[in-house]
């Protein structure tokens, strides 16, 4: 840990920025999984999809599709803010 | 060619292919056999964590649990799967940041005590060994079916070949074995899939046929929910448990994939920071096509099978017992279906009423690798699942044991207890313990606390209540000090155990238990769902001590704002 004392302002700026979009991707993650596929299936009956609902689609595989674009979307971000912050790997 | 000769073919084959891979990549250093010298691309590095992470559970036994529990157990779709998001969000980044080789070596940094890392030693060692129980069931089915022996025989068998590829390779073996059995798994896994759905809906992506009509016109779901209902089963596609156990059963699935040390051992051998991030994205690009094929799969595989027994319909004559299909005859002989004649028909009757149902015994592990032959196909495909399904199994497998194995020789010997140990003799060590988890769980295998997938969902309760809140919190907070971890990692584990003991008996010995998941202890909470609860147990405790104890020191203040960027990261550093 060559660096460990070298933390300024921007290094707690770059963590803030990093916290938020942890915070907004976790919203929708949950919203996805745990609300359309569990919780609020009973408000999504009425869409009707292949023989079911939309709850039960997202259950079995929209959650899952989801999730995949968050990490992409998370780890483009991240990158774009590593440079932004100046902290990116040599 | 007979069906028994293809399978050894198509086995024998790939075994070859992955012990010449392992041989051919054995690990020569320490650093070597841990970590793979972090010089693995984030794609490659992607499959290798596809296959370490899809198991028996997700093969062999995942579908087959869908198939008969419906809606409800979309749990297991969501949970292996969302985790990846706090993975790659919460862990992955920060953890590969700080360079070392363990997830114990983590806790005792951050944590500054042996304690914690003892601890963490232990609760690792007890979720790893649970899920290579749940391996072995998988494995103990797959032999057993594909080599026409008893469960037992098959699982002893099974065991002595996971012991003899483990010990033999490293993590560099492992890692490139691991993507080879990522693409025979994949493929095993597909191929039956699209046959089957082109078969029922002449849609040849799975994923689509799900939500297709069928060949008759009507909504492929719909049509099962009229079967399944008709024969007196709950209704596929609606709720019928309580939605707050499907809640936490599904965070505590989540909440556990972040947290198995097997999973985020991967992140370490990544090159950079970034590609941490990249890898947890790749990895879950290389599941989810499994995991989005997997629901078609059970649904498929309900209805092909009601078919087979009732193949003029539910009003026509049912399937003669002496008439049965050559799979069913096999899969009698492994004890794992089983047919009665109740009522000296010579026909069989299928239905959720116990007292009519002559279909007695039905494990659902054997569900996916008897699919191909329910749904007649070609044998080939036959001998290509059953190769597949034991890629899944051994690649799980050697992967725990390499965790249990490292964080026995480097974090218990080599850290605390004799730190002069010589490279070679930490190596044996690897060995030796890597061998007694075999042992153990193949013992405890013969009796399993649950199907493949259910055993796996303990131990992911077990790393959810223990190491995944010790890693976020230590990341995340400066706050959380050693008293506080190590209050906060005995108690999260502790009551999580117990509690699971109390269901499926103490230490997993038959009959010990006081209570059962048709009717646990606390309201809707099955013993499956109680990781979640051990969590936030773990936290709330953690929180508690650390604010009633001493601040942490500045060193490991500045430790935790150097884990936060990625600025630095370098080489591993071995100590």
């Amino acid at each position: 840990m060559a660096d460990q004392n070298t933390t300024s302002e921007s290094d707690k700026a770059y963590w803030a920025a990093n916290v938020r979009t942890i915070a907004v991707i976790l919203v929708i993650w949950a919203v996805c999984s745990f609300g359309f596929g569990i919780l609020l299936r009973p408000m999504l009956e009425g869409i009707k999809i292949g023989g079911t609902d939309l709850g039960f689609w997202f259950a079995q595989q929209g959650s899952i599709i989801t999730f995949l674009i968050l990490i992409f979307v998370y780890a483009w971000r991240m990158n774009n803010l590593d440079r932004q912050y100046g902290v990116e790997e040599e | 060619m007979d069906q028994f000769t293809l399978n050894l073919i198509f086995v024998g084959v790939t075994f070859a292919l992955y012990i010449g891979i392992a041989l051919w990549a054995r690990a020569g250093s320490t650093s070597e056999f841990y970590a793979a010298g972090r010089g693995v691309h984030p794609i490659l590095n992607g499959m290798a964590t596809g296959a370490d992470w899809m198991s028996a559970a997700s093969f062999l036994s995942m579908a087959g649990i869908i198939a008969f529990g419906g809606y409800e157990t979309s749990a297991y779709l969501m949970g292996w799967t969302g985790g990846y998001v706090l993975l790659a969000m919460l862990l992955a980044p920060y953890l590969r940041k700080f360079g070392k080789f363990t997830v114990p070596e983590f806790i005792g940094d951050r944590f500054y005590s042996q304690t914690a890392r003892t601890v963490a030693v232990i609760c690792l060692i007890v979720a790893s060994v649970t899920y290579v129980i749940g391996q072995m069931k998988g494995v103990g089915v797959a032999f057993s079916g594909f080599l026409n022996m008893s469960y037992s025989g098959g699982l002893w068998l099974g065991a002595a070949i996971v012991a003899m590829y483990a010990v033999l390779g490293g993590m560099k073996g492992i890692t490139y074995t691991q993507v080879a059995q990522y693409v025979v798994l994949i493929t095993a896994y597909t191929i039956p899939a699209i046959f089957i759905s082109l078969q029922l809906t002449g849609n040849p992506i799975p994923a689509l046929g799900l939500f297709s009509d069928t060949n008759s016109g009507a909504p492929l779901l719909e049509q099962l929910n009229q079967v399944v209902q008709d024969l007196g089963f709950k209704s596929y596609t609606a709720q019928s448990g309580s939605t707050f156990n499907m809640f936490l059963f599904t965070l505590s699935l989540m909440i556990g994939t972040a947290g198995l040390p097997h999973v985020i051992v991967r992140f370490f051998t990544v090159p950079r920071v970034s590609d941490a991030r990249w890898s947890a994205g790749w990895a879950l690009v290389f599941i989810a096509l499994l995991y989005l094929t997997a629901p078609a799969v059970g649904a498929m595989a309900r209805l092909n099978f009601i078919n087979t027994i009732y193949p003029n319909g539910l009003q026509g004559e049912s399937l003669k017992i002496d008439e049965q299909p050559g799979w069913m005859l096999n899969w009698e002989r492994t004890g794992l279906l089983a047919i009665e004649d109740k009522n000296n028909d010579g026909h069989i009757t299928y239905s959720a009423n116990g007292e009519a149902n002559e279909v007695v015994k039905l494990d659902r592990d054997i569900m996916v690798l008897a699919n191909p032959e329910i749904a007649n196909l070609p044998s080939w495909v036959i001998a290509l699942v059953v190769a597949g399904g034991l890629a899944a199994a051994l690649s799980t497998a050697a992967g725990l044991l390499m965790a249990i194995s490292s964080a026995v020789s480097h974090d218990l010997i080599k850290g605390i207890i004799n730190p002069g140990i010589s490279e070679k003799n930490e190596l044996l060590a690897a060995r030796i313990s890597m061998l007694v988890s075999i042992l153990i769980a193949t013992w405890l295998g013969l009796n399993p606390p649950g199907f493949a997938a259910q055993t796996v969902a303990l131990a992911f309760g077990l790393a959810a209540a223990s190491i995944f809140p010790a890693l976020m919190m230590g990341i995340f907070s400066k706050r959380i000090n050693n008293k506080g971890a190590v209050a906060g990692m005995l108690s999260g584990l502790i009551v999580t155990l117990v509690y699971i003991f109390l269901h499926k008996g103490w230490f997993f010995v038959p009959g010990t238990n006081s209570f059962d998941d048709a009717d646990p202890l606390l309201g809707p909470i099955k013993s499956t769902s109680f990781g979640a609860v051990g969590a936030l147990v773990n936290f709330v405790v953690a929180y508690v001590v650390s604010n009633a104890t001493e601040d942490t020191p500045e060193e490991i203040k500045a430790l935790v704002e150097s884990v936060r960027v990625p600025r630095g990261a370098g080489g591993a550093v071995d100590h």
